[in-house]
Formats: structure tokens, C-alpha cells, sequence
């Protein structure tokens, strides 16, 4: 059983621990799986940009390959959404929160959330939930929130092809100002894949993040003015100073008002908070650069252990 | 020394490399309860109480692998041929010692970015990117990839999405999508069992043409035959040690007799 078999092989295998980290260094070889430098990440995390898209794009077609109509799901499933929101605040409450256009509003504010709520949940899960693709690939790992960001952005706009639906309907007029959506969508993406970023890498230390994220989100979607304007109600209730602040600058809210004045006609830009545009600039920044410098801080120890 | 012929040249060297692995979650020292939130709060000093198991997997190995060698991976179950693989590939920590490489080793396999829901043909550009190859780069090959996966043999497969492959199919489709890419060090897991005879005998054929572009192949696999038609160097690991290190028909004498000798 226990025989010697250790025959010595051949070369400088078996000399000692300082001749192999020489012989190493002599020729030019490097520590395997050590994290790159910030600038040669974001150059790897460029060179697999269609991988990022790829992935993106195969993970949205994934969905609905099964049904029968296919990929006509990817509208009709945000159109039958609105539809329910419609049915339930539009005839059985009959609310208007005292608010013009409210279905249009509404369901603007529905999609727009819904893209940084899904950003953020699929960002949780970025890490953790891929560790078979994570333990057997090397890519940059960012390329994985960044790519769920995406998918969401990729959902959101079939979204926006059934909004416009809604608004024709609706008999709001395309003006000018919906070119607007473009610079929103851009500074959305950038907080959402941040915050998708930072969410991965807690996510991928403690999975159970996952189960706590739900119940976060439906806060901050209550106090994101989904359903009801903050402007209005801000200015009709008394609320500390303080407490002011947080609403009008909390991110998800800036970019659905941003985006229901681009597209609404009737909702004015006296109902934006002041300041808007640079809180939306600076929470996709801060989010966005702030997020991926974390994320890249725990890139070798991703899928390990 | 420095006048070393370009076969000398050593491309993967393994430093007394340990890898240990910590099970969480065992159940021994507190309640399971008090013992997760204790992990959650004081991740290092819980530790120990919360019942975090180490599992010794590979101990003090090395070795050095230079290139146009492919060599062989061999040992019982559990002996750590695959986890001293992972750990190569930079995807697994060691515990003390290094692992150096030139460039990047990758493991043989995309099964993972792969997705069922979609055509053999996208998941052919899909696998290709999540390796690290360019579009044009797939495009070139796409074809060579096809055939050589045989999926077209029995009529329009590769249009079809995989879901509805045989797993001979799949795997077939998964190993030549896996080969397409040329590495300078190639990692190898028991990849030659998959598909019948003559796609095994093509793989065979495929690994000594990557070996002969790339520098250096690792093959882990428990097939004998498969090890001596391909590698020429074999490394003989025994619960995480080192047991042999030596040219293939050696080493296999010694562990045929041992594997023999147990049953």
C-alpha cells in the first residue's frame, strides 16, 4: 500500500521554494488568478463588451422561447401589466390622487421603477447565481451586473414600445421634449448597473441578501412616488425639512419624474424638484464609477472558496 | 540556464501549493441558528465555533510544466486532481505557496455560459464571446465548429434550440465549442468520455492539435487508454499529495499496481 513511489522528476521541481519563484520570475511568468490593475480591468471589461451584450440579449430571448408566441410576450406582457394597474386605479378606485393623466403617469412610473428594481434584484443574485459560469471562465466579473443591467434596459425599452401605445391612446401629444428620454435612460442605466455592481458583490459574500432585497425594494418603491406625485404631496402635507430632502433627491424618484416630464405633456417641469438634473447626473455617477471601483476591489475573490 | 531551447521554456510552475477548502455550516459547535447570524456578525471569529469545516485537498505540490507538454492528471476519487486543475486555471485560492503562469490557463469547457432555451448557432457565438474570442473570430470558425460537433450529420440540427439535443448532441456541441479557441495552456476535466467512438477519436485528434499550437494540456480523466494516447508526463495524485511525477508508461505501471492492489 504504502510503498515510496516518489520518484524525483525531473528539473528544478523539487529544489527548493526560492529556485521556483525565481525560475518563475525569470521567465516572466505571473501569480494565477491575481486581480488586474483598474485600467487593464476597464481594458479587459471593454474587450468583452459583445459578450456583455450577448449575454444580455440571449437572457431576454431566453424567456419566452418556450411560449407560443414567442417573442411578442416581450410587449404584451408590459401592455397586460398596464392593464391590470388600469383596471385596478382607473376603474375599480377610481383614484386620480388629484393628479392629470394619472394612468399615463402612473404606468410611467410602473416601467421606470421596474427597471431599477429588476436591475437591482438580478445584480444581487450576479454573483452568487452564476457560480458555475463564475468558477469555470475567466472574463472580468463585472461583465456580469453590467450585463443584467442591460437585459433590464433591453426589457424596459419593448416597455416603453407599449407605453407609447398607452399615451397614443391616451391622446398625449409627441413633442420635443420626449428626446429627453434618451439622457434619462442613459443616467438610469448608469446608477442601476452601479447599484447592481455593489449589490453583486454583497450578494456574492452573503447570499442571503437575496432574501432581504424584496422587502427593501417595495420600500423604496412606496417612497419613490410610483403611484402618487411627491411634488403634490409635499407641498399639501408638513413634513421636517430633512424628510423633504430624502424624497425629492432619492434616486428612482428623480428618474421617474424626469421621464414622466419628458413624455407628459401635462406634467410640467414646475412639479420637478430643483436641482433635478444634477441629482440625476450625480447619483449616476456616484453610483455608477462609485460602484464599479468596489465591485473590482473583490474581483479575484469571486466564486472562490 | 538562460540558453534554454523554446521546448524548455516552463509555462505553469507550482510552488508547494496548499488548497484548502472551508465547508460552512456542519453543524458542529452552536445551534445552527445562532451559529449563522454569528458568521453574519463576526465572520472571522465565529469561525471556529460556527463549525467551519477545512478540508485539506492538495498539499504541498510541485511541479513545473513547460511547454509542448501535455500532461496527464491521475488518481482515485477525491484525490484533487480537479480542485489542483481549478486552482491552476486562477479560479480557486491556494492556501500558502503560488502558482505561477504565462498567460492565462483556461479550463476546457463553456457548458456553463451556455443556455438551453437558444439555438445550437447562438449558443456557438455565445460560448465563443464568453471565452474571450471576437465575433469575426467565430464567425471564421463557425463552420469548422459545426462540423466538427456533427450536429448536422442528421439533418438541420444547429437551428434548433439545444433543449432538444441528445446529451451525446450536446456534449458534442459543447466540446467543439470549447476547442475552437487556441490556449496557450489548455486545462482538461474528463473531457474525451463525451460522444460515441469516432467523435471521441476527432477529440483525440483535436487536443493533439491545440497541444501542438498551444504550449502546455492538463488531462484529468480516469481513462488510462485516453491518458497514454495523449499525454506524456503523468502527475500521480494520492489524497492532495504528490505521489509520482514521472513519464507516463512509469507512473501508470506503479498505479495500476496500486489501484489493482485495493480492490
Amino acid at each position: 500500500m504504502s510503498q515510496v513511489l516518489h520518484t524525483p522528476p525531473h528539473g528544478a521541481a523539487h529544489t527548493g521554494e526560492d529556485d521556483l519563484a525565481a525560475l518563475a520570475a525569470r521567465h516572466g511568468l505571473s501569480v494565477s488568478g491575481a486581480r488586474p490593475g483598474l485600467p487593464e480591468y476597464v481594458r479587459q471589461l471593454w474587450a468583452r463588451r459583445h459578450f456583455i451584450t450577448a449575454f444580455a440579449t440571449a437572457k431576454l430571448t431566453a424567456q419566452y422561447s418556450q411560449a407560443r408566441l414567442g417573442q411578442i410576450w416581450q410587449v404584451a406582457t408590459p401592455l397586460l401589466n398596464a392593464a391590470v394597474y388600469y383596471f385596478i386605479f382607473g376603474v375599480l378606485l377610481g383614484t386620480k390622487h388629484g393628479v392629470d393623466d394619472y394612468i399615463p403617469f402612473l404606468v410611467t412610473g410602473v416601467f421606470v421603477w421596474t427597471f431599477t428594481q429588476s436591475s437591482v434584484m438580478a445584480g444581487t443574485r450576479a454573483i452568487s447565481g452564476n457560480l458555475g459560469l463564475v468558477r469555470a471562465l475567466h472574463f472580468p466579473r463585472a461583465a456580469l451586473p453590467i450585463s443584467f443591467a442591460l437585459q433590464q434596459l433591453q426589457q424596459l425599452l419593448f416597455s416603453m414600445a407599449a407605453l407609447l401605445i398607452i399615451l397614443f391612446c391616451f391622446g398625449i401629444p409627441v413633442g420635443p421634449s420626449w428626446l429627453l428620454t434618451i439622457p434619462v435612460l442613459v443616467l438610469q442605466f448608469a446608477f442601476n448597473a452601479g447599484v447592481a455592481m455593489i449589490m453583486a458583490r454583497m450578494g456574492a459574500k452573503t447570499p442571503d441578501i437575496a432574501q432581504l432585497m424584496p422587502f427593501v425594494l417595495r420600500t423604496w418603491m412606496y417612497v419613490s412616488g410610483v403611484m402618487f406625485s411627491i411634488d403634490k404631496t409635499l407641498r399639501e402635507t408638513h413634513l421636517p425639512h430633512a424628510a423633504q430632502v430624502l424624497l425629492e433627491a432619492n434616486p428612482a424618484a428623480v428618474y421617474i419624474d424626469l421621464m414622466r416630464f419628458a413624455l407628459i405633456d401635462s406634467f410640467h417641469a414646475s412639479q420637478l424638484p430643483h436641482h433635478v438634473w444634477a441629482y440625476a447626473l450625480g447619483w449616476a455617477l456616484l453610483a455608477g464609477v462609485g460602484g464599479f471601483v468596489w465591485f473590482w476591489k473583490a474581483e479575484e475573490r469571486y466564486g472562490r472558496g | 540556464m538562460a540558453e534554454r531551447s523554446e521546448e524548455n521554456v516552463p509555462t505553469v510552475i507550482a510552488d508547494r501549493v496548499d488548497i484548502v477548502y472551508r465547508v460552512h455550516g456542519t453543524g458542529a459547535g452552536r445551534g445552527p441558528a445562532t451559529a449563522a447570524l454569528h458568521r453574519i456578525l463576526r465572520p472571522g471569529k465565529a469561525a471556529k465555533a460556527a463549525g467551519v469545516r477545512r478540508v485539506h485537498a492538495v498539499k504541498k505540490v510541485s511541479f513545473v510544466a513547460r511547454r509542448g507538454e501535455a500532461i496527464g492528471l491521475i488518481g482515485t476519487n477525491g484525490s484533487g486532481k480537479s480542485t489542483l486543475l481549478k486552482a491552476i486555471a486562477g479560479l480557486l485560492p491556494v492556501e500558502s505557496g503560488a502558482i505561477y503562469t504565462d498567460g492565462q490557463p483556461s479550463l476546457l469547457g463553456v457548458n456553463a455560459a451556455l443556455m438551453n432555451d437558444l439555438t445550437g448557432e447562438r449558443n456557438v457565438y455565445l460560448g465563443g464571446l464568453a471565452m474571450g474570442m471576437s465575433r469575426e473570430q467565430i464567425k471564421a470558425r463557425y463552420q469548422e465548429i459545426v462540423d466538427f460537433s456533427g450536429i448536422n450529420d442528421k439533418g438541420d440540427f444547429i437551428s434548433l434550440p439545444m433543449r432538444t439535443y441528445s446529451s451525446g448532441m450536446a456534449a458534442r456541441l459543447r466540446f467543439s465549442i470549447a476547442a475552437a479557441k487556441d490556449h496557450d495552456v489548455l486545462l482538461i476535466d474528463e473531457a474525451l468520455a463525451t460522444g460515441d467512438r469516432a467523435f471521441q477519436k476527432r477529440s483525440e485528434q483535436r487536443i493533439r492539435e491545440l497541444r501542438e499550437q498551444a504550449g502546455t494540456v492538463f488531462l484529468v480523466s480516469h481513462n488510462n487508454k485516453s491518458i497514454r494516447d495523449t499525454c506524456e508526463r503523468v502527475l500521480w495524485l494520492e489524497r492532495g499529495e504528490l505521489r509520482m511525477d514521472g513519464p507516463t508508461e512509469d507512473v501508470l505501471k506503479e498505479y495500476e499496481a496500486f489501484t489493482s492492489g485495493r480492490r
